[in-house]
């Protein structure tokens, strides 16, 4: 039911103003940190909401300097998910019509919803529960 | 000397009287808008809380009187003083019997508007040195109300005038002893009442002070006893407005059988119920929708009614 | 005569101010009392639900989601509990399914009553925030009863609820919803017609079918837009196939609009509760599941319709007994995203209107 289709980072504007004919709305724009492999993984859900068209797009990016267009364009929804993927991952959107931090304050270092994050001055909780 | 003893020793007397009332009414409105929502109100202090009101005023009087660093030092501390004696001014004309009344001045109704809208000023003054974005947005929605509110009231008053032939408020009473004034001028007394709530900032006109978009208005800064004054301006003002229509309107003192101070009390106090009502079950204008209201409705309505009133007395008068 | 100058300014609302739901901050750019330019300001209670969530086990997670959107906690456990259940393929007893349904129905009505009382006290009417106060009192009576908590209730389990509920539940249950159609009645005699209310919301903030889908709204506020889109019809989570109901929308998607379509939710919801009651079937409340769950590597999304809109856990999981990334897709904060477009030109006053109908709750737009 849930169609999944993984895209270059380049194609990203072109696959979605294609996709945008048959599924209308946006209903997140995530990331997930994948350290190992080196890479970030955007997801986007989109879905029609006429018929049950539902899609998962996903995009690698390589971990450092991460940066893709932006998809504000297509959708306005992307707007904030964007800045709050920037506030929390780091990715620059280029093309984004106002990429500021979102959730954290202006002036916060780091991203802390990347794996190796260490918020400064705080001692990593044991791991009691294995 | 002796009469101006006697007109000071009276004004004492309203201002204890005023006192007095206006905890009265708080006490009333919080007890009012407690049954109209399904609660009790105050319960704890003295019988049925009727002693709250006290504990809250000394709690009031107690608190620090703070006063924000950037304001206009003189201005933020005159205008709650001003906003209290404009207040107080009004009831030294206003009749409560024939013989109540510190001083029956033969332009009590001009007197009295007077007055009751030097409000607007101490409004302003304490929007304005407060040098808080919401206090002056509050003191200038004030001024562009109450002063477009003015014109309705007064335009409504005007045929009364014109009935009894004098602007004293003993006279305009007694020229009623056969009838109220109310029975020949319904529409007066309806744009009366409508403006008058406007004049005093109450639901549904209560926008200068809309707590849900200014906090508190133009008195968001005051604390301590100099918030209590214009608490205090407010029901008193309240009071002014309803005693004037029950004067002016409703054959003030006038009423057989009950003493006449009694009459005045029901006929204010069944008013101020009104305005409670009203206030309790309706909900808030825009700003400009509450202009439009004046402009575009009480305004032509009223010069309507006076045109009207004033040919009716030239054919049948 | 010198020309008069006039001067725009900033007007900070919030992150105190008794209109903005919480701890949202707007910055308007105003010019008088018009709106020129509004800048919403978040993440004053950001807590890092995501981030905490990597290093909890998959059922710590679940009073965390209470803390989301604390006024429909309910919602928020079923979310995140179906979202699992999903990816670890766990089979629900019939009798959960009905006793999940029935919660989420019932905190769809607590929460509409919060906003409606809250959006009548922003319009400056009192008395019908007291009104729904005590109809609500009700329903955190009747989850008191079953879950414990009248407010974060960490009620649903993988696999089942935290508790059976009693008889005086389903008995409570069912008088209240006898008795509370009548009650909207009561609310709907203040508000709906009144002529002061209508100027106030009437032709309002009005968000146009396009501009609802672009922004991704959900919700009421979608279907306010006029787009007959309801998560229970358009993608059926639990046993919601098997209820009759109508799904409300509004015309032309101004703030009266979003009024009336949440007031006829709430009916709709009484509808559900009714049939949910009259199948309530016997059996277990609650499936095996392990304490220590280990979640088989993959990815899930389960969108259900909470009382703001879409509300969605997106899980990824590496196999290991905690989520690797967990997502959360929290309506209010999507929904938001429109204001600052949408307040241009509006007044001040029609600030807290407009806010007002969106219905956010900062708990889940911060998370």
């Amino acid at each position: 039911m849930i169609e999944e289709i993984k895209i270059g980072k380049d194609e990203i504007l072109d696959v979605c103003l294609k996709l945008k004919e048959s599924c209308d709305f946006l209903a997140f724009v995530t990331a997930v940190d994948y350290p190992e492999r080196g890479l970030l993984e955007l997801v986007y859900n989109l879905r029609s909401l006429t018929d049950n068209k539902n899609v998962i797009l996903k995009v690698e990016l390589p971990r450092e300097n991460p940066e893709i267009s932006s998809v504000a364009v297509v959708w306005p929804a992307a707007e904030w998910h964007e800045r709050e993927i920037f506030d929390l991952f780091g990715v620059k959107f280029s093309g984004h019509p106002d990429l500021r931090r979102i959730l954290l304050p202006e002036d916060w270092q780091g991203h802390p919803l990347l794996k190796d994050y260490v918020k400064p001055g705080v001692i990593k909780r044991p791991e009691t529960i294995k | 000397m002796i009469p101006l003893a006697i007109m000071l020793f009276k004004s004492v007397v309203v201002l204890a009287f005023l006192a007095v009332t206006t905890m009265f009414l708080v006490y009333l409105e919080r007890k009012v808008s407690a049954h109209f929502q399904v609660r009790y109100g105050p319960m704890r202090v003295g019988w049925h809380g009727s002693l709250q009101l006290i504990a809250d005023a000394l709690k009031l009087l107690m608190k620090e009187d703070i006063i924000p660093k950037m304001a206009d030092k003189w201005v933020f501390l005159t205008a709650p003083v001003l906003v209290f004696v404009s207040a107080y001014l009004a009831y030294l004309v206003i009749p409560f019997s024939p013989f109540l009344v510190v001083k029956d001045l033969n332009v009590g109704v001009l007197y009295v508007l007077g007055v009751t809208s030097l409000t607007v000023l101490a409004i302003l003054m304490a929007g304005w040195s407060s040098n808080n974005k919401y206090a002056l947005l509050g003191g200038l929605r004030a001024v562009a109300q109450i002063i477009s509110y003015e014109i309705p009231l007064i335009l409504s008053i005007i045929p009364v005038i014109m009935l009894a032939g004098s602007l004293s408020l003993s006279r305009i009473v007694e020229a009623q002893h056969t009838f109220p004034f109310i029975l020949l001028q319904p529409l007066g007394f309806l744009l009366y009442l409508l403006s008058a709530t406007a004049e005093v900032n109450r639901t549904p006109f209560d926008i200068p002070e809309a707590e849900s978009e200014l906090v508190a208005g133009y008195n968001i800064e005051y604390s301590g006893m100099r918030f209590v004054m214009f608490f205090f301006a407010e029901y008193l003002n309240m009071f002014t407005v309803c005693a004037l229509a029950a004067t002016l309107f409703l054959g003030g003192w006038q009423g057989p059988l009950l003493p006449a101070p009694v009459w005045f009390f029901l006929k204010t106090y069944f008013l101020v119920l009104v305005l409670m009502w009203m206030r309790w079950t309706l909900p808030r204008l825009r700003i400009d929708q509450l202009m439009d209201f004046c402009w575009k409705g009480l305004l032509p309505l009223s010069l309507v009614n006076l045109i009207l009133s004033a040919l009716w007395m030239v054919f049948y008068g | 005569m010198t020309e008069l100058k006039t001067e725009e300014y900033y007007l900070s609302m919030g992150p105190q101010h008794p209109s903005t739901h919480g701890v949202l901050r707007l910055l308007l750019k105003l010019d008088g009392e018009v709106i020129l330019q509004a800048t919403p300001d978040m993440g004053y209670i950001h807590r890092g639900l995501e981030k905490i969530a990597e290093n909890r086990l998959y059922l710590q997670i679940i009073p965390f989601t209470d803390r989301l959107d604390y006024l429909s906690s309910m919602s928020n456990n079923l979310a995140y509990v179906l979202a699992v259940e999903k990816l670890a393929n766990i089979a629900v007893p019939p009798r959960v399914e009905y006793l999940r349904v029935i919660m989420a129905e019932l905190n769809r009505i607590a929460s509409h009553l919060i906003w409606l009382g809250t959006l009548a006290l922003d319009l400056g009417a009192i008395t019908p925030f007291l009104y729904c106060f005590r109809e609500r009192e009700q329903v955190l009576d009747l989850f008191e009863m079953s879950a414990g908590a009248r407010l974060t209730y960490n009620y649903m389990r993988f696999g089942g609820v935290a508790r059976d509920v009693s008889t005086e539940f389903i008995k409570g249950t069912a008088d209240f919803i006898k008795k509370f159609g009548s009650k909207i009645t009561e609310y709907e005699a203040l508000l709906t017609n009144n002529p002061i209310f209508l100027a106030r919301t009437k032709q309002v903030g009005i968000i146009t079918p396009k501009q609802a889908i672009g922004y991704g709204l959900s919700g009421p506020l979608l279907r306010a837009s006029g787009i007959k889109y309801d998560l229970r019809r358009a993608l059926p989570y639990s046993i919601y196939e098997k209820f009759s109901f109508d799904i409300p929308t509004g015309e032309l998607g101004d703030c009266w609009d979003r009024y009336i379509v949440r007031i006829r939710e709430m009916r709709e919801s009484i509808k559900i509760i009714d049939q949910a009651l009259a199948g309530l079937p016997a059996g277990d409340f609650k499936a095996k599941v392990p304490l220590n769950l280990k979640l088989p590597a993959g990815e899930t999304y389960v969108p259900i319709e909470s009382p703001r809109g879409e509300f969605g856990f997106y899980i990824v999981s590496n196999g290991t007994n905690k989520p690797y990334r967990l997502k959360i897709r929290a309506p209010s904060f999507c929904n938001l995203s429109i204001i600052s477009n949408l307040l241009k030109g509006w007044k001040v006053a029609d600030v807290v209107a407009i806010l007002g109908t969106f219905d956010i709750v900062l708990g889940e737009v911060d998370r």
